[in-house]
């Protein structure tokens, strides 16, 4: 019998396992070799874990992971705060002259070129430097929260998007205040938005290279800043086995997240 | 009918009564709205949802905006609620202005066309929240809850989620939750045109029966002119932002007004008349068939010479010889309880003739039969137009 399914068209298949092989058989070959007893990355010296042992007594890759973590976790809280801010202000509203240049403004991270941003960064915070004297982790704190902000918003303003705002006018007619509106009915049913906000913004962090290339200063290497210094100087298997851990990582945060959404529904 | 038990049981009310005229007795108005406009937009976008609409609505009344979508019906309920503020105008709430508060300072609930059900609660907590918002306490809080689940039947239920009930238990549970706080005035802004048939049925007793025990007087709207007939102490008919006629259903769909009400409110038949000797509210009507009928006029309206009059297919009665107009059958379209027969008159003027069922006979007429139809006593009505 004839299928009619418009998902059933010859090339379909092909075009899919093509997309498949380009995007997972990298990462698959990439973990192979971190278990390769051998110093090469693509000769295979049989099994071994020791590129895993010396990625974990290599104190520069734990400086690096830890401070990846500091940075990701306060860039991303604070920059779900402003985003959950920027999302009430933008969807809480009657469409107004104004309210796209705002979406465009909030969104912008996600239309400059990194580049450009890390460059405008890195001249700015310079100058900041020069003033106060200050060299810490704030200046990479304070651009992971500004590039992660849309991040967080997208999915927030989207939770938000789809609430029947009956719910807010229903709590107001039965005496609670804006405020106690937004605590007991909008924030409650805005938490899976916010949680999955959350998660992007952290794990954009953990990953961006460009922009902490820039603003960094010296010591102050994130693990994927590490990893690409590594990479200059000639590469081996512990590489490997960092992006594996990473790789793991990433994933654990994104599925965790997702459950602990899902069960907020 | 309700209206006649509710009649024996309250003082008079305002207007007509058994040719009496009854005074208006504005201390024992729960809502008075004054002058209301409201308008939406500006510049040349502007558009009038409300057009200077005035409306006394009496204290435990049941009372209806009945109107098609976009008649402003809707638009009233949200400036009663305090969800909108009028442009111009005032709502008096016994007496004291509320048109600029907050809803949350209003002592109105509404019962929404969604439900609106809070669905991170379980039900007691949705029934519990205006009370908790308010301040009570907790003891105070759970009595009236259970007092609320008792009234609505919905006692078993009680720690379920929202999502977890029907459409119907979550009905009876968005009443309870509006009612739980003592409303002065209850909104219902088409609380039953998600429901089905049946159920809708079993709602409007349910509705009649909680306005009664709880005393609180009910603002309904809806689209639906049957259930406004049925339920409702009085009706307000709206169209295009004005309230074009107030009365009970009685008033409403025997003695339309206007021909929109005439036409919005059941089916009627329209006729050109000449209209002469006016006296005792009544009026001699001359149709085009040359007969002459007595129809009544709406108090304080002097008709033209000519003039429409209404009568209601089931005020009618068609008969084989001769009546006061005379045409032939159209069409005959059964109905269950009854059959609805379509007349061409000579005139060339239609008429429809609604004629009570019985088990064993047919109509009794065939398509093309030449027939007369006897206008009843008292079944004609002048519209103002």
């Amino acid at each position: 019998m004839a299928n009619f399914s418009i998902k059933h068209q010859p090339g379909f298949t092909a075009i899919a396992a093509t997309c498949f092989v380009v995007l997972y058989l990298p990462i698959i070959v990439l973990v192979f070799y971190a278990f390769n007893a051998a110093t090469s990355t693509s000769e295979w010296g049989g099994f071994s874990l020791k590129w895993f042992q010396s990625a974990w007594q290599n104190t520069q890759v734990i400086d690096a992971t830890v401070r990846s973590f500091q940075i990701g976790s306060v860039a991303a809280v604070l920059a779900t705060i402003a985003a959950t801010m920027a999302a009430l202000a933008t969807t809480r509203t009657a469409a107004y002259p104004g309210l796209t240049f705002k979406y465009a403004a909030i969104n912008q991270p996600l239309m400059v070129p990194e580049i450009v941003t890390g460059v405008a960064l890195l001249i700015f915070f310079s100058r900041i430097k020069i003033f106060t004297g200050y060299s810490g982790l704030g200046y990479l704190i304070a651009a992971h929260t500004a590039f992660c902000i849309p991040f967080a918003y997208l999915p927030i303003r989207a939770r938000l998007e789809n609430m029947d705002l009956t719910l807010e006018r229903a709590a107001a007619d039965l005496y609670a205040t804006p405020w106690r509106t937004f605590r007991r009915i909008t924030l409650p049913l805005l938490w899976p938005g916010i949680l999955a906000g959350l998660m992007l913004a952290f794990v954009i962090s953990l990953d961006d290279v460009v922009i902490t290339e820039f603003v960094k200063s010296g010591g102050q290497d994130t693990l994927p800043t590490y990893m690409l210094g590594q990479i200059r100087r000639g590469i081996t298997p512990e590489i490997n086995a960092i992006s594996t851990v990473f790789l793991l990582l990433s994933v654990a945060i994104v599925t965790l997240f997702f459950f602990i959404s899902r069960k907020r529904d | 009918m309700v209206t006649i038990k509710q009649e024996q049981n309250l003082p008079p009310r305002a207007g007509h009564l058994n040719g009496v005229i009854v005074p208006e007795q504005p201390d024992k108005n729960a809502i008075e709205v004054r002058g209301v406009r409201k308008v939406f937009g500006s510049g040349e976008n502007q558009v009038a949802a409300l057009d200077t609409v005035s409306v006394s609505i009496r204290e435990n009344e049941f009372f209806t905006l009945l109107g098609p979508s976009g008649c402003g019906k809707t638009t009233l309920l949200r400036l009663i609620a305090g969800f909108d503020f009028p442009t111009a105008g005032e709502i008096l709430l016994y007496g004291q202005d509320i048109a600029p508060l907050p809803p949350f300072k209003r002592p109105v609930n509404t019962v929404f066309q969604s439900y609106a059900l809070f669905p991170h609660m379980t039900v007691a907590e949705n029934i519990g929240f205006g009370l908790e918002m308010l301040g009570k306490s907790k003891a105070e809080i759970k009595a009236r809850v259970g007092e609320m689940l008792k009234l609505v039947k919905m006692e078993a239920l009680a720690g379920r989620r929202t999502s977890q009930i029907s459409g119907g238990q979550q009905q009876r549970v968005a009443l309870a939750r509006a009612l739980a706080p003592q409303p002065k005035v209850l909104l219902l802004d088409e609380p039953l045109s998600a429901l089905d048939y049946k159920l809708r049925k079993e709602m409007q007793i349910e509705l009649k029966r909680l306005q009664h025990e709880t005393g609180i007087t009910f603002i309904f709207v809806t689209h639906d002119q049957e259930e406004a007939l049925t339920m409702s102490d009085r009706i307000a008919v709206m169209s295009s932002g004005k309230i074009l006629q107030v009365g009970t259903p009685w008033d409403i769909y025997d003695k339309p007004a206007e021909r929109f009400v005439a036409d919005f409110i059941g089916e009627t038949n329209f006729l050109t008349a000449a209209i002469s000797g006016m006296g005792g509210g009544k009026a001699r009507a001359t149709l085009k068939s040359g007969a002459t009928i007595e129809a009544t006029v709406a108090e304080g309206f002097q008709p033209k010479d000519n003039a429409t009059v209404v009568v209601r297919p089931e005020h009618a009665k068609l008969t084989s010889g001769k009546g006061d107009l005379s045409g032939t059958v159209e069409n005959i379209v059964y109905f269950g309880t009854d059959t609805h027969i379509h007349v061409q008159l000579d005139s060339g003027e239609a008429f429809t003739v609604r004629q009570q069922n019985t088990r064993s006979a047919g109509c009794g007429f065939e398509r093309g039969d030449k027939v007369g139809i006897q206008i009843g006593n008292d079944a004609a009505q002048v519209l103002r137009d």
